[in-house]
């Protein structure tokens, strides 16, 4: 009996809608019975994570606050997968955006004004952006890997966080604790506004969702990533320059990092220290690729990511597993998601008692 | 081993070398191979034709254990055999050229070689093996040689030293001439005689019939994966094969005749460029220009530097000065290739899929990446999906391409219909000029004759049209002129109809890899206009 | 006075430099066969992690009595596991990649993120626990003196290490499996044409790698310190990435890059200690990253990319039967 992978004539859209619904299911039980096997109650586990953030109403906010940077990462991250430029380093650019919007705190601390928000919110996109712009320097003119580059930069940039909160911008009243002076009032953002549950900063990721899906599936730049990531050489034969892709792609991720960063600074009070850094620049990327690399489809898995990252603080308190244990859900779902992605172009064919041959592999002959 | 099998000439019938009887291979939607049977006897050179999708390689992929067949038996020497993969076809005494090599650019000859080798003998020894098979058969190569370096003709020695080291029994030769250049072609048949001559049967896959009946001894033609006749090339005239081969009566291509040309479209003037990469190849001076309704064809062997000419002209590589391209009078070297279609160029590259058309997009959008300016599918900064899908709607209808609709993706299209739905949807732009690259190449006879007729129709129209091809037969049935690229250069512009085929070839072969003898000989061949 | 400094410090760069070499070698040999896998970071991790436990669970001194030799056999019996767990790791991401065709960045990455999460879930229970440690290899009147114990005072591993490199160059340049090899990862078209198993061998490959990269980890967990801690790796899997794309893809290269990266880390511990204080520690923990940035744009930049990756790298195969 063999299994053979056959190729379908057209890309099942049925596969594309289901298969991340069922990476998540299938991931329950995987991840149920992997806690199971080392000591852990599993299936409460389970619950806790995915289910309990859920039916509690008093923990939407929370989702909603983890929920809001990593769609807003995710939708960059989107447009840069889709065009095969891979932002490994979001989670550095996320954490200039928070500098870059902390550092316009800093100097404004004796300030007051309504100008003073939109002013580190716009730092904040600008720092994430030129972070970002040194992968798309290298790789444009120095043809260097944009996946090495932006991940080094991360670490560079985690010693830079180290550097200023232990430094320069500690704290007067702090203890000597690392960490940043407190944001003011006019540098603070509400936990949640008009009356809903919900951050701004989720608002914003939603409208920035349909954004990105009207540039991406209609305008000629959408047209233009999406080609360039399946076929650069048609996108070249189309008119599009690769280099500037490049240029766009991490920038324009750049920046929403930069955005996620400079939000959840500014909800959170400001108080920048070493925790600060939560690893939603690499969560994102599985959100991304959860989503389908469809900024609504990104949109949804960012929710249910948020849940998983506030289901793993519940499942600590009750079940007792370790923090990091959401990152196994977290990269089970990616690995499912990657894995049954070959549904979509593929199926499956079983073949029962045949003679072993070598597979054909495609060529463009008779 | 030479001698042995024409001892046993005398039971010809029982000693049948490879014989399949009612083979059958099935693919998704596709039935490739029905009920196919075939006899090749010892020291044979036995010709496999049919036009492209008719089931020739689907065969031999069978014989050659890359394949299994669905239904059907093969017999060896007249025992049935199953053979499981290449290892097992090698064994019994099959070898195989490819029609695509496989070879690694990057190692030399002998470990190209080595690598194609089931056993595993010392370098040396191998070398000494190469070496005496070319001077058997009189073929020229460098072992040590880095495969990179080497022209189509040499690689295809490769290939050919690596079958021949099998003291093969049975030799399958896929559309080896391709790439050839016509003198290389009597090279190879040469080869070919002196190896049937020793006894080893010869399975010989074209489509190109004047080959055929210089070489072989017998052909049997496949159409649409069936088994449609055994003749004797000999006997038979190219037409009443070509149409066994086409089951119709053949169509010639209608031109108006006497035609005029115009004022002049399309001209380059001394466009030279820097070669690219380790495997790229320069232009260099490059000189042509065409007038509205005239057809130039630009012929060559692959690897001449067909691509470059074609990225030069399409805007993909920009030219050195925006003088060296002039489009209706306007020079365009320095623009990119969509402010040339938006001026009236429009160009079809080589490469069907992931170059011309993208295979996961769908019809509309592949339209869109060609036409969306020239044929204004943008309102307001975006695309309209509704001018996309007419627009495609409208090519798949004028151009008769077999798809479910503009929906349907590129990929999910025939290699024959995909490319009528490209070629369609830049002759419908109105090009002032189009460029186009391999038109008809893998592509069934039918769709072939309506891309001939529809770029026809398009000169007809008053647009000056270029197309480069390898296929010299093509090129020589419907342009009106003819330059030769090789070696990045092209030659003086002939006229097709005053010049021969012979003429033609040592353009096309240059003298390899010497551009100064080349140049020379060119020279030469300027001075004695025939 | 000269040695008091150089050789402690000497012996410091070789100790920091094995695991990224150890991690390197075999993602070089991965990616020379056409695959690019980025979780080297998560086997590593899983590989310290494994190394750890089964190093304690086997050192356990109530064994000592029944079967006394288990003590000092117990760390070789952890590294081979840690070997084992590494490349059964790896295994997941061959799967997904070679047989179903996965996006190869995405797959990587998600390795990274599994084996973080995972290796911290097992280690809960051992954190703050000691394990034995290795024998050392050479007789210890070798290394009783500072210039002996540069080159003989050393972890089995180390030289693990620098034999593993050249048997590498040894495999790919002098043997025809690692001739395969490399055609597989230049034309893997045309190595399927001949009847090579792509698949195959790059399985092998990955495994072999995976093994690599868990031996690697194992040396953190085992050598450096006898302790356990989460994600005690600290990124030192990526800057081994680095390091292959840094060395061309020649081994001789690769041991010298690495040495050059072991400098730099060098550089950053004694910073810690002893407080340069003209420019901050953090510049220093950075110095690793920024050279490596630095390195591959001189690298990458040259009209060669410093010796050709292999033309098949990170792209899927699959075969369409």
């Amino acid at each position: 009996m063999i299994i053979r992978f056959e190729k379908r004539r057209e890309p099942s859209k049925f596969m594309q809608a289901v298969t991340p619904i069922a990476a998540v299911l299938l991931t329950m039980v995987i991840g149920a019975l992997i806690f199971w096997l080392i000591g852990y109650d599993g299936p409460r586990a389970v619950k806790e994570i995915f289910f309990t953030p859920l039916l509690a109403p008093y923990k939407w906010p929370d989702v909603a606050r983890r929920a809001a940077p990593l769609i807003l990462i995710a939708l960059g991250l989107c447009m840069g997968n889709r065009a095969k430029v891979w932002n490994i380093g979001a989670e550095g650019q996320y954490l200039l955006g928070a500098l870059a919007g902390a550092g316009i705190a800093y100097l404004t601390k004796s300030l007051e004004g309504w100008w003073i928000m939109p002013l580190m919110i716009a730092a904040g996109i600008v720092g994430g952006a030129l972070w970002a712009a040194i992968p798309a320097f290298l790789k444009t003119r120095y043809r260097v890997n944009e996946i090495l580059s932006s991940l080094m930069l991360v670490y560079v940039a985690l010693q830079v966080l180290n550097y200023l909160v232990t430094g320069p911008w500690k704290d007067p009243n702090g203890h000597n604790f690392p960490q940043s002076a407190p944001f003011t009032a006019s540098q603070t953002l509400p936990h949640m506004i008009w009356g809903t549950p919900f951050p701004p900063g989720l608002f914003i990721a939603f409208a920035l969702a349909i954004v990105f899906w009207i540039v991406m599936s209609r305008s000629e730049f959408g047209l233009g990533i999406r080609v360039v990531g399946d076929a650069p050489k048609a996108a070249r034969y189309a008119g599009y320059d690769a280099n500037k892709m490049v240029w766009q792609t991490l920038l324009i991720s750049g920046g929403m990092a930069g955005l996620a960063g400079v939000l959840e600074a500014a909800t959170q009070g400001g108080q920048l220290n070493l925790g600060f850094p939560s690893g939603y620049g690499f969560t994102a990327i599985i959100v991304s690729f959860l989503g389908r690399l469809h900024p609504l489809g990104a949109a949804l898995a960012g929710v249910v990511l948020a849940v998983t990252y506030v289901g793993g603080q519940v499942a600590q308190t009750v079940v007792h597993v370790p923090n990091a244990t959401a990152g196994i859900f977290q990269a089970t779902m990616l690995f499912l998601i990657l894995a049954s992605d070959v549904l979509v172009k593929r199926r499956i064919k079983i073949v029962w008692s045949q003679p072993a041959q070598a597979p054909q592999v495609a060529r463009s002959t008779t | 081993m030479a001698g042995s099998n024409e001892a046993l000439g005398g039971s010809a019938a029982a000693r049948t070398r490879l014989e399949l009887r009612g083979v059958t291979k099935r693919f998704p939607g596709v039935l490739a191979n029905d009920n196919v049977s075939l006899k090749v006897r010892p020291g044979e050179i036995h010709a496999l034709l049919g036009e492209n999708g008719a089931g020739k390689s689907t065969l031999v992929k069978m014989i050659y254990g890359i394949l299994a067949p669905d239904s059907g038996e093969v017999l060896w020497d007249g025992q049935p055999v199953k053979i499981q993969n290449p290892r097992a076809a090698r064994k019994l005494g099959i070898g195989m050229v490819f029609q695509h090599f496989s070879l690694f650019e990057a190692l030399t000859v002998l470990e190209n070689i080595a690598l194609g080798l089931d056993s595993n003998i010392s370098q040396r020894e191998l070398e000494a093996e190469i070496r005496r098979v070319l001077d058997l058969y009189g073929l020229k190569l460098d072992p040590q040689r880095i495969v990179s370096t080497l022209s189509v003709g040499e690689r295809q020695r490769i290939e050919i030293v690596r079958a021949l080291l099998l003291n093969p029994r049975l030799l399958i030769m896929d559309e080896p001439t391709s790439v050839l250049t016509p003198q290389e072609v009597e090279q190879l048949f040469e080869t070919l005689r002196k190896l049937a001559a020793g006894g080893c049967s010869i399975l010989y896959i074209s489509h190109k019939l004047h080959e055929i009946i210089a070489l072989c001894d017998v052909a049997t033609i496949l159409r649409g994966g069936k088994f449609v006749a055994e003749c004797d090339p000999k006997k038979e005239t190219s037409r009443s094969m070509a149409e066994l081969m086409i089951g119709a009566n053949l169509k010639e291509i209608t031109r108006a005749p006497g035609r005029a040309f115009g004022e002049e479209k399309f001209a380059v003037r001394a466009l030279s460029l820097p070669k690219v990469g380790d495997f790229g190849m320069a232009l260099r001076d490059i000189n042509f220009s065409v007038r509205a309704g005239e057809i130039l064809g630009v012929a060559g062997v692959a690897g001449n530097g067909q691509n470059e000419f074609m990225t030069a002209l399409s805007g993909e590589v920009r030219a050195l000065t925006p003088e060296s391209i002039v489009l209706g009078g306007a020079p365009i070297g320095r623009l990119g290739p969509t402010d040339r279609r938006a001026l009236g160029l429009c160009a079809v590259p080589e490469e069907r899929n992931g170059h011309a058309a993208v295979g996961d997009f769908t019809l509309t959008e592949n339209g869109a990446l060609t036409a969306r300016r020239r044929m204004h599918f943008m309102q307001g900064g975006l695309i309209s999906a509704g001018r996309a899908t007419a627009y495609a709607d409208k090519v798949i209808k004028a151009f008769t391409v077999k798809a479910l609709g503009p929906s349907s993706t590129a990929g999910s299209l025939s290699g024959g219909n995909l490319q009528k739905f490209i070629m369609g949807r830049e002759i419908l732009q109105e090009p002032t000029a189009l460029v186009v690259s391999q038109p008809t190449w893998g592509v069934d006879a039918g769709a072939a004759g309506a891309i001939r007729q529809a770029i026809v129709d398009l000169a007809g129209r008053g647009a000056a049209v270029v197309v480069v091809s390898q296929d010299l037969d093509e090129l020589l049935e419907f342009c009106d002129s003819l330059v030769v690229i090789n070696l990045g250069g092209l030659s003086h512009v002939m006229k097709v109809g005053d010049v021969s085929i012979e003429e033609i070839g040592l353009l096309m072969g240059g003298v390899h890899g010497d551009p100064v003898a080349t140049v020379q000989m060119t020279e030469a061949l300027h001075d004695h206009p025939i | 006075m000269i040695v008091d400094f150089l050789i402690p410090a000497l012996i410091t760069i070789v100790n920091v430099t094995t695991p990224i070499l150890l991690a390197a070698t075999g993602e070089l040999v991965v990616e020379k066969s056409g695959v690019l896998n980025l979780g080297i970071e998560g086997m590593m991790l899983i590989g310290a992690i494994t190394g750890f436990a089964v190093t304690f669970v086997l050192g356990d001194p109530s064994y000592a009595d029944s079967a006394p030799w288990l003590a000092a056999a117990a760390p070789w019996l952890g590294v081979i596991a840690a070997a084992v767990a590494g490349a059964a790791a790896s295994m997941l991401f061959a799967f997904l990649v070679l047989t179903l065709g996965s996006n190869q960045v995405a797959t990587g990455l998600a390795l990274v993120i599994f084996g973080t999460g995972l290796s911290s879930l097992i280690g809960a229970s051992y954190v703050g626990i000691t394990i034995p440690s290795f024998d050392s290899i050479f007789p210890d009147w070798l290394a009783s003196d500072p210039v002996g114990k540069l080159f003989f005072g050393y972890s089995p591993l180390v030289y693990f290490a620098f034999l593993a490199v050249f048997g590498v160059y040894w495999f790919l340049n002098k043997t025809r499996s690692g001739l395969v090899l490399r055609a597989i990862g230049e034309n893997d078209l045309s190595a399927h044409s001949i009847g090579y198993s792509v698949i195959g061998v790059r399985y092998a490959a990955v495994a072999f790698g995976g093994a690599m990269a868990g031996i690697a980890g194992a040396y953190f967990s085992m050598v450096i310190t006898p302790l356990w801690a989460e994600q005690m790796t600290a990124g030192r899997g990526w800057i081994a990435l680095a390091l292959v794309v840094f060395s061309g893809w020649r081994p001789g290269r690769l041991l010298a890059g690495a040495y050059f990266f072991g400098l730099f880390m060098t550089l950053e511990l004694y910073a810690k200690a002893s407080g340069f204080s003209f420019l901050p520690s953090q510049f220093w923990a950075a110095m690793p990253y920024l050279m490596a940035i630095i390195v591959l744009a001189i690298m990458s930049a040259r009209e060669s990319g410093g010796g050709e990756a292999p033309a098949c790298l990170g792209k899927p195969y699959m075969s369409d039967a």
